[in-house]
């Protein structure tokens, strides 16, 4: 069984696209079948990708040599592309936690989307991006990677804009799809560098050949290349300053959120940054960016969600904010603590999106956090499983986001990056405000009398527990204790690090403050003066925040002053230098010149006799006053 | 001494009738006029045939017989305008070579 599934690991992203390409063309007017479909084809790759996972984490001889098998797809003189499977520890743990959280998530949204009248539309989407998702997690090969990036990139357009009855869904997946096409763009860029500079964009060769740059080109052009290839991420992980998308994104359906906009298609990023890691590992420079670039969007996303009212939109700055620890950890070098936030991260977000979009199911999509309260009494198994999710962003041990935000911040300070740092921890005491903020004003002080909210079918909950259970013992794999986690996901050595007492006691610390100054502020104190006063007397800072920076207007401006001015001046010179001087100008010429030739049209026989004698009278001088080159000149070839 | 009649006198004869045709066709504004000048041209390169041929080629008579082709061309040539002089008076009642500007523009 194992042996088959490692040997057809191409079955993990085929079987939900079959599903995909079943619901399309038949099941489609029966929703129910439609949605068993879907269900049945993550369900299957999930079984083949745990299989394929046991496989490879029993046999050490895969931290060395990943089991490739590929077919040739395209070949020209110069250019071969391979289609195929790579699977090694990382992709291994990559298909078996998408797989995983999409299997939970698919059955979720049986309960979330029913009645709605694309259910089956629904199911067919989510199941084309899971095939997309899990091919990009396979892939042997960066073309082929890039294709199944833009297939993800394809199903978040199409699921953000889902309800496309509302103009501001309609504008959110627009958002989201061009915002990620710039970013790819300087992706694509990347890769032909890749192709032009090393012949190859096979994941195997390129890290042979990158390995020995030198003799292929500099380290200033390989600079480049991974700053291109490092565009891509910015924009497909929501990292500062392309972040813009990802809040927005959050006008799809929920479970949409929990998928793609949380646990798998943001993470790709993160994801491609350590599938080329031997190429960033060659340019220190590109890893100061990625780590600076991270460090940053996790502080400055942190800021954001402390102010924010919609329930999605914080979790949205908060899965930004969680990227940018991932990406932190890349840029400091540790590849081992990044994939593991990026475990972690997947389940209890996906647990927290879910809670959220349970609590929207029982208001009715009401999605002020103001206007919540004390729901935990009337959804039980909601309300505790979003507290595991908080305990587990937190970083409360033993839940899973500890240990892993533990990894990154001892490898940031091992690293001797002191500035990002304290950024780091300080996002950390943020992150743990902000969502116990959340889990305050919607879980627990007065109801509100307005809501008459009721739990959530089984069909809802029973995933919320499945990921409340990962979320709380997904981060024992990777304990300083017990470091399974270390000894297979790594890029050149494992990495042992002793365990830090003292970054792991400071974390717990800054934890349990920001918990602490939530609950001061936002449950003892029922009627939330002190935080009405803050917010008055800090009043300049709540509004930049609360307006994002002012990111958007920003963009804003710059389209409607810079880009629109640009583009009126071009319209300027179309009309007055294209148009004017160029095409009439030419027509306004051949016209004087026809009107000057025309004087000498007399159109009296006598004048033309004259010129015919005058061209004789040429010839004759001509030939009598000049050599004989001149003359064959004139009556050509005759001799 | 009778100076003998050498091949240059009957050129330059050629030459000062071809040249007075020539003028009388540029210059000319009767219609009849340039074609009776059109017949001096053309007799000019005759005399000019037929002397070269009895001076250079005196065994052959081809000079003698392109004259012939040419005053059998200039027979039908003064046929045609003519007839096409007639033609255009009809329309015009005019023979002046300066009423006839359909050619322009």
């Amino acid at each position: 069984m194992v042996e088959f599934a490692m040997h057809h690991a191409w079955l993990v992203p085929l079987l939900p696209a079959l599903a995909f390409l079943a619901i399309v063309f038949f099941t489609r007017p029966w929703p129910m079948l439609s949605a068993l479909v879907a269900v049945a084809g993550i369900v299957g790759s999930f079984i083949v990708s745990a299989l394929a996972a046991y496989g490879v984490f029993t046999n050490p001889a895969f931290k060395e040599e990943p089991l490739v098998y590929a077919v040739r797809w395209f070949s020209m003189p110069g250019l071969q592309i391979d289609v195929g499977v790579q699977l090694d520890p990382v992709s291994a743990m990559m298909i078996f936690m998408v797989s995983m959280v999409a299997s939970l998530i698919f059955i979720y949204a049986i309960g979330y989307m029913k009645g709605d009248p694309g259910f089956s539309v629904f199911f067919s989407y989510v199941s084309l991006f899971a095939a997309s998702m899990l091919l990009l997690a396979i892939s042997s090969n960066l073309l082929e990677m890039f294709v199944a990036w833009e297939l993800v990139g394809l199903c978040s357009y199409l699921l953000i804009g889902f309800y496309s009855h509302k103009i501001s869904a309609r504008e959110a997946a627009k958002k989201a799809f061009i915002t990620c096409r710039i970013a790819d763009f300087g992706l694509l860029l990347g890769l032909l560098s890749l192709q032009i500079v090393f012949g190859t964009l096979n994941l195997v060769e390129l890290s042979e050949k990158i390995a020995h740059f030198e003799q292929y080109t500099t380290l200033a052009v390989l600079s480049l290349i991974a700053v291109l290839v490092f565009i891509g991420p910015i924009g497909k992980s929501g990292q500062f300053p392309l972040h813009v998308w990802l809040p927005d994104a959050m006008e799809g359906p929920t479970p949409v959120s929990a998928l793609i906009h949380a646990a798998t298609m943001v993470v790709a990023g993160v994801y491609l940054v350590a599938r080329t890691m031997f190429l960033f590992h060659e340019v220190p420079n590109a890893m100061e960016l990625v780590a600076i670039t991270g460090g940053f969007t996790a502080l400055f996303a942190a800021t954001i969600a402390v102010t924010q009212r919609e329930i999605k939109r914080i979790l949205a700055y908060s899965t930004v904010s969680q990227i940018g620890y991932m990406m932190l950890a890349l840029g400091v070098g540790s590849m081992t603590a990044s994939l593991f936030h990026m475990w972690t991260h997947a389940f209890f977000k996906a647990l927290m999106f879910l809670g959220a979009g349970s609590v929207l199911h029982a208001l009715h999509h009401k999605a002020d956090v103001w206007e919540m309260g004390g729901l935990i009494k009337k959804m039980p198994i909601t309300g505790w499983t979003f507290v595991i999710g908080g305990l587990a962003i937190a970083g409360i041990p033993p839940f899973a986001g500890f240990w892993s935000k533990d990894e990154i911040l001892a490898m940031t300070l091992e690293s001797g990056h002191y500035v990002l740092f304290v950024m780091a921890a300080f996002t950390a005491f943020l992150t743990a405000f902000y969502m116990w903020r959340l889990i305050f004003l919607t879980f627990f002080g007065d109801e509100n009398p307005e809501n008459h909210p009721h739990e959530s079918p089984a069909v809802m909950t029973l995933p919320l527990i499945g990921l409340a259970i990962l979320s709380t013992v997904g981060g024992l794999v990777g304990t300083p204790w017990a470091p399974y986690w270390s000894e297979w996901i790594f890029f050149g050595h494992p990495h042992h690090g002793e365990p830090n007492y003292w970054v792991m006691i400071g974390s717990i610390v800054l934890a349990a403050a920001g918990i602490y100054l939530a609950y001061q502020l936002y449950c003892v104190d029922k009627a939330r003066a002190k935080v009405k006063a803050l917010a008055e007397r800090y009043n300049h800072i709540y509004t930049i925040l609360y307006n994002k920076y002012y990111i958007d207007e920003i963009y804003l401006w710059f389209n409607h002053t810079i880009i629109d001015g640009a583009a009126k001046l071009f319209y300027l010179f179309d009309i007055y230098v294209v148009d004017g001087v160029i095409v009439n100008g030419l027509g306004a010429l051949t016209c004087l010149f026809g009107e000057g030739l025309r004087v000498s049209n007399t159109g009296r026989l006598q004048n033309y006799a004259l010129v015919f004698f005058l061209g004789v009278l040429a010839v004759v001088v001509l030939l009598a006053f000049t050599g004989p080159s001149a003359a064959s000149l004139i009556v050509g070839g005759v001799k | 001494m009778l100076a003998t009649i050498s091949l240059t006198h009957y050129m330059v004869l050629s030459a000062l009738l071809f040249g007075i045709g020539l003028f009388g066709v540029l210059a000319k504004k009767n219609a009849i006029a340039v074609l009776i000048c059109i017949e001096l041209m053309l007799n000019a390169v005759n005399i000019n045939l037929v002397a070269i041929s009895k001076y250079i080629t005196p065994t052959l008579f081809m000079g003698q017989l392109f004259a012939i082709f040419v005053i059998t061309v200039a027979a039908a040539e003064v046929g045609v305008g003519l007839a096409i002089i007639i033609a255009i008076y009809r329309n015009r009642v005019s023979v002046n070579l300066d009423d006839f500007d359909w050619l322009k523009w």
